[in-house]
């Protein structure tokens, strides 16, 4: 009986991927391979001015140096940087433009992943950058934006229109020398989001870039940089999605946040790239760097995410709490199934005065994946009167799973407080019997135990999205209502 | 007693093990629609595995017998369809889910029993109200509908949970499994009460208990006494008086 139900478990855990569709469009694609005219090809096409060129450069005789880390337990097939083409667009004429100009087979492709991209469609409250392989396509209500002040466009058209801003902040958060897929994004980077929220504004609605992978053997390595001056806020979130497809494909971002004095950004993240099938063949590797840098006093960045793809997901969205009475959050839901691998977590540098973190961690491993969470704090001499509160909870699902947890606690003043608290527990069968004998299967059990489990994090998404994080987790009903 | 009432529950001798040792030996019971039977008997004579049986918790084994509901075979039924036939089971120590909302919970529940029976999901304004109202006779506060399920509640608390549940599901059948234990005086009145207010000529009621107090609230239409996994003595509610009396010895031993 123990037997049938890991049965029942494990068909609800082999659900099909729901976007693993792929658009047949005719697209412009670099041959495979990096080298410094690849790097020069993609400058050129996108027209930039040199010192990104030579920027560009650097990174790349950097990157040229350097070893793949292998300090994680990571399981990771070699990477054939050569096999990899660097750049993919969709044929169409240069740069995001109105939604009339579109090619409609790349708007269908978004109504299908459930992302409307006309402005009057249901998200009417959400601007949208699309990012589809190596380009944005299309960024929904700049001209709203506009009016306030914000600036939310393509990388590349404010590299074009706001060259000083992208000079001045570019690699200033992850530099191009701070790891391998820092220094091979900085090379490469096609494309990606940027936004400005000028002093004192209040973003009027949410902003949001959906990144989609279509084309086959390419990467995707988009860069994101937000900057909010004095007195600002802005809540920003980001979706992707991905082919089923048999190899392996590589998906290496960098974002860059930065929070000058009393500004707060609040970034989100719903990860569902393809986790490959459940024998582990293909799937996205995920090898993201992100930081945010409380520049600012009173300053405060958020990190919220939610894992639910990728073969491999190796992140730590960390927060460098620079400035005095900053404030740096982690939340996450990392979910692994199959053979899925993700080691993720935090890192928490608090440098000024009084500053303040707090670090949730959610894991959910079934079937064979193994979940880590890796994170550190570290407070500095000056970091006096600072505080860290951070929670790691585990929930295990069939007896197959791993969960590892490897907090490091760095302190380096007799001022500041730290509090750790570690669980890990299992969905019991005795949960299971008690949702059934009130008429709930198992599907939606495990969805509403597991929902319980999450709820902090769940509560800190914007709205609009934790209907569809909820959902990726299976849930129905948690937080609708009470 | 009135014979022409149909049968809700049939168990024909039914015999259960669990863990390779037998709990019931050939049990036999019937319950009519709108009656209330309790169940009564020594530690370890075989009542929650009659409970947890009829439920179909699968550490239960049934090696021999049937049991019907409302006409229907359940040895082949899935748990929580036996749940959306009209099935409740009131558990002996309700489990937590920790971080699932009491709402949430009972929402999905009322949801999959109405989805079962082809009807679209309960509006969210009739829920509440009802769900309000119900608390309200529990003597529950509304506080108490936001926290996680069973999460940190006392024992009264889950017991009255239990209740709430029960009220809001409408089940045909109701089990309690000891559902007094544990029990003040004054939340046993508002359980009775809860269970009384749901009593009429289509819902049937299966109490266990060790306490006669419980069923004098109750007034059971007949009182049974299980043993060694069989039924070996039935009566009206004046027996319970009776074992209150004398314990269980008098009748274990004639066996």
């Amino acid at each position: 009986m123990e037997k049938q139900k890991n049965k029942e478990i494990n068909e609800f855990l082999q659900k099909g991927y729901e976007y693993g569709f792929e658009t047949d469009i005719e697209s412009e694609t670099l041959p495979p391979g990096i080298n410094e005219d690849v790097i020069k090809i993609i400058s050129a096409k996108k027209e930039e001015p040199e010192f990104l060129l030579n920027w560009r450069l650097k990174a790349f005789a950097h990157w040229k140096t350097l070893k793949s880390p292998e300090w994680s337990q990571l399981n990771i097939d070699p990477i054939d940087y050569q096999s990899i083409s660097y750049f993919s667009k969709p044929k169409q004429d240069d740069g995001p433009k109105s939604l009339d100009e579109v090619d409609p087979k790349l708007l269908e492709t978004y109504e299908k992943l459930g992302i409307p991209l006309h402005e009057r469609a249901k998200l009417a409250g959400v601007a949208v950058d699309a990012v589809f392989d190596s380009v944005s396509v299309v960024t929904t209500f700049k001209d709203k934006l506009a009016e306030a002040g914000v600036i939310f466009c393509s990388f590349s058209e404010a590299v074009q229109d706001h060259p000083e801003l992208i000079k001045k902040y570019l690699g200033k958060v992850v530099p191009y020398r701070d790891n391998y897929f820092a220094a091979l994004n900085a090379a490469v980077f096609s494309d990606g989001t940027f936004v400005y929220i000028p002093k004192g504004v209040r973003c009027p609605m949410e902003l949001s870039t959906y990144f989609r992978i279509n084309e086959a053997k390419t990467g995707q390595f988009e860069r994101t940089l937000i900057v909010a001056d004095e007195d600002s806020y802005v809540s920003y979130l980001e979706g992707c999605t991905a082919p089923m497809r048999d190899e392996n494909q590589l998906h290496a971002a960098v974002v860059e946040l930065i929070a000058l004095n009393d500004a707060e950004i609040k970034y989100s993240t719903v990860q569902n790239w393809y986790p490959g099938d459940e024998k582990g063949k293909g799937g996205i590797y995920n090898f993201v760097t992100k930081r945010g840098d409380c520049r600012g006093e009173n300053s405060k960045i958020s990190w919220t995410q939610i894992e639910t793809g990728s073969a491999i997901t190796w992140k730590y969205p960390s927060c460098i709490l620079r400035g005095d009475n900053s404030s740096g959050e982690f939340h996450s839901i990392a979910l692994t199934n199959n053979l899925q691998q993700a080691d993720t977590g935090t890192k928490m540098i608090h440098l000024g005065k009084n500053t303040k973190s707090k670090i949730i961690s959610k894991g959910i491993s079934a079937k064979s994946s193994q979940n880590t969470y890796r994170g550190l704090v570290s407070m500095s001499k000056g970091a006096s009167q600072s505080r860290n509160y951070t929670q790691c909870d585990s929930l295990l699902i069939g007896n197959k799973s791993g969960a590892h947890t490897f907090p490091s606690i760095n302190v380096n003043n007799t001022s500041s407080t730290l509090e750790h608290e570690a669980t890990t527990s299992k969905i019991s069968d005795d949960q299971l019997f008690y949702c059934q004998q009130r008429g709930i299967d198992e599907e939606d059990a495990i969805g509403l135990i597991v929902s319980g489990f999450c709820k902090e994090v769940l509560n800190e998404l914007p709205m609009e999205f934790a209907v569809e994080a909820r959902a990726l987790l299976q849930v129905n009903l948690e937080g609708a209502i009470g | 007693m009135n014979n022409k009432k149909e049968n809700v529950l049939e168990i024909n001798d039914l015999s259960v093990s669990t863990s390779g040792s037998k709990i019931l030996k050939g049990l036999n019971l019937s319950i009519r629609k709108g009656e209330t039977h309790a169940i009564m008997g020594p530690n370890g004579s075989g009542k929650s595995t009659l409970a947890k049986t009829i439920a179909g918790h699968t550490d239960y084994e049934i090696n021999n017998g049937t049991i019907k509901f409302l006409g229907n075979d359940l040895v082949s039924i899935p748990i929580e369809e036996r749940s959306n036939l009209g099935l409740f089971l009131g558990f002996q120590y309700p489990i937590e889910i920790p971080g699932l909302s009491n709402t949430a919970f009972l929402k999905a529940a009322i949801n999959a029993q109405r989805k079962y029976n082809d009807l679209k999901d309960i509006p969210a304004n009739e829920f509440l109200l009802e769900l309000k109202s119900k608390a309200d006779q529990l003597g529950l506060d509304q506080s108490f509908l936001s926290r996680g399920v069973n999460e940190g509640f006392s024992g009264g608390e889950k017991k009255r949970n239990e209740i709430l549940q029960m009220l809001m599901l409408n089940p045909k059948l109701s089990i309690l499994d000891e559902t007094d234990s544990g029990l003040d005086i004054d939340s046993m009145k508002i359980v009775a009460d809860g269970v009384n207010s749901t009593r009429n000529e289509e819902t049937s009621t299966i109490v266990i208990t060790h306490y006669e107090r419980l069923l004098n609230y109750l007034e059971p239409d007949y009182v049974h006494v299980i043993n060694d996994g069989r039924i070996i003595k039935t009566g009206d509610s004046t027996l319970a008086n009776e074992l209150e009396e004398k314990g269980y010895e008098w009748l274990t031993k004639k066996k």
